[in-house]
């Protein structure tokens, strides 16, 4: 299982392997929000904390076509299928590995960004906080949909339709968390919430994913 | 153990393409598949492997034994030779693969990336990836293609090698390897079916 968490970075970060593309989308979209809603810092404030969850949503959405897609193109998951290592326990690396090379990076770039769009001192804490804990929800819920989609040629687009309604209770909570800590208020409930929906989805989409797997791979 | 099979009958795509299939694959045998394109021997091999399941009928003895390779060798391109068959080795536990670079003549490739590799080569480095996984059956999905006539023996002699270590191979192959091998023809064990569209082998080109 280390072996295979280490191959998926390893592959990440070498040439073409698509490491940076969320964090270059991320990048782009919020140095862009200033621009299209114009220099009023009030509002940005208080767009700041959903723009930002918006933006790390779609970033993570991006490279999620390429999780599964090029293993089972190269035919390593078929060989991995005969492999002694479970299928659950595969989809939860190649997710840990999505989330490392995606997820985390965009936790890391968001409160540098969130100066950009002006984000109020005390929710810079609650951002960090609240995308590091829905950022692993994004990619569990997502590699589920990389396994629906896994036979299908050019199955992005499918691929985003189906995953994008269940990333929806992430955001919510999500942006939310870090709105109430941006605009000083207790946000508690939102991060239980977050952290419930959370680990509910690493514990269980797992077992989703490798089912719907065997099921497309026959 | 045994590889046996009995009564055995398989579907690709929603259609039987085989029925009544019965053998038995002893250790330290090889036995080659012979049939016409589209006769089911990939099906035959991927439900083997595990990889599907039979419409009827039996398998033992295949439970995590089987290495497996297919059309495809399951390489990254951005990684080493090395590294693609040390990753191999590691899911199945071992960690030597020297052997298997000796085998196949890699050992000058070992640091190229998979990618800057040419078709005989890549396919060299699929096949020796059988030999770091340690199981007994190797199930072969027309290894030889691609491959040179000194590839073709380095690949007989690995076979001949794994035979007489105890090991068994299945595999389905049009060139005569110079095994001691049995000969199975699926052609007379092909399902009645009045209709048979959607059972082409595109996904399998």
């Amino acid at each position: 299982m280390i072996a295979l968490l280490i191959r998926d970075l390893r592959l990440a970060l070498r040439a073409g392997g698509g490491f940076g593309l969320g964090l270059a989308f991320f990048l782009i979209v919020t140095v862009l929000v200033p621009f299209s809603v114009g220099p009023q810092q009030a509002l940005l404030g208080s767009i700041a904390a959903g723009v930002l969850w918006l933006g790390a949503l779609l970033a993570c959405l991006l490279s999620l076509d390429r999780l599964l897609a090029l293993d089972y193109e190269d035919g390593t998951l078929d060989l991995l299928l005969t492999a002694p290592l479970p299928l659950e326990a595969v989809v939860s690396i190649k997710a840990l590995a999505h989330w490392l090379t995606t997820g985390l990076p965009l936790v890391l770039a968001a409160p540098v960004l969130g100066v950009l769009l002006n984000l109020p001192g005390g929710g810079f804490f609650w951002l960090v906080v609240s995308l590091a804990l829905g950022t692993p929800a994004l990619s569990v819920i997502g590699t589920f949909g990389a396994a629906l989609t896994v036979g299908i040629k050019r199955g992005g687009l499918l691929l985003s339709l189906l995953v994008l309604p269940l990333y929806v209770p992430t955001l919510i909570f999500g942006a939310e968390a870090a709105r109430r800590g941006a605009a000083g208020l207790d946000p508690q409930t939102p991060v239980l919430m977050l952290a419930g929906i959370t680990f509910a989805t690493i514990a269980l989409m797992p077992f989703a994913s490798a089912a719907v797997l065997r099921m497309g791979l026959r | 153990m045994a590889l046996l099979v009995s009564d055995l009958s398989l579907a690709r795509g929603g259609v039987p393409v085989l029925t009544g299939l019965n053998f038995r694959l002893e250790p330290g045998r090889a036995l080659i598949l012979r049939g016409p394109n589209g006769s089911g021997k990939t099906t035959l091999l991927r439900t083997i492997a595990g990889l599907q399941p039979p419409l009827e009928g039996q398998i033992s003895g295949a439970e995590d034994r089987i290495a497996y390779a297919a059309h495809a060798d399951g390489l990254k391109a951005m990684l080493s030779v090395a590294e693609n068959l040390a990753f191999w080795a590691q899911v199945f536990g071992n960690s030597d693969i020297s052997p298997a670079l000796d085998a196949y003549a890699l050992h000058p490739l070992r640091n190229r990336l998979a990618g800057t590799l040419s078709a005989g080569q890549k396919r060299r480095l699929g096949l020796s990836r059988l030999m770091v996984t340690g199981r007994p059956i190797w199930v072969l999905d027309e290894p030889t293609v691609s491959l040179d006539s000194d590839a073709v023996r380095l690949f007989a002699d690995a076979v001949r090698g794994h035979l007489s270590a105890g090991g068994s191979a299945l595999m389905a192959t049009h060139i005569d390897l110079g095994l001691d091998a049995d000969v199975l023809d699926i052609a007379p064990f092909r399902a009645a079916s009045t209709s048979r569209v959607g059972a082409s082998d595109e996904a399998f080109l």
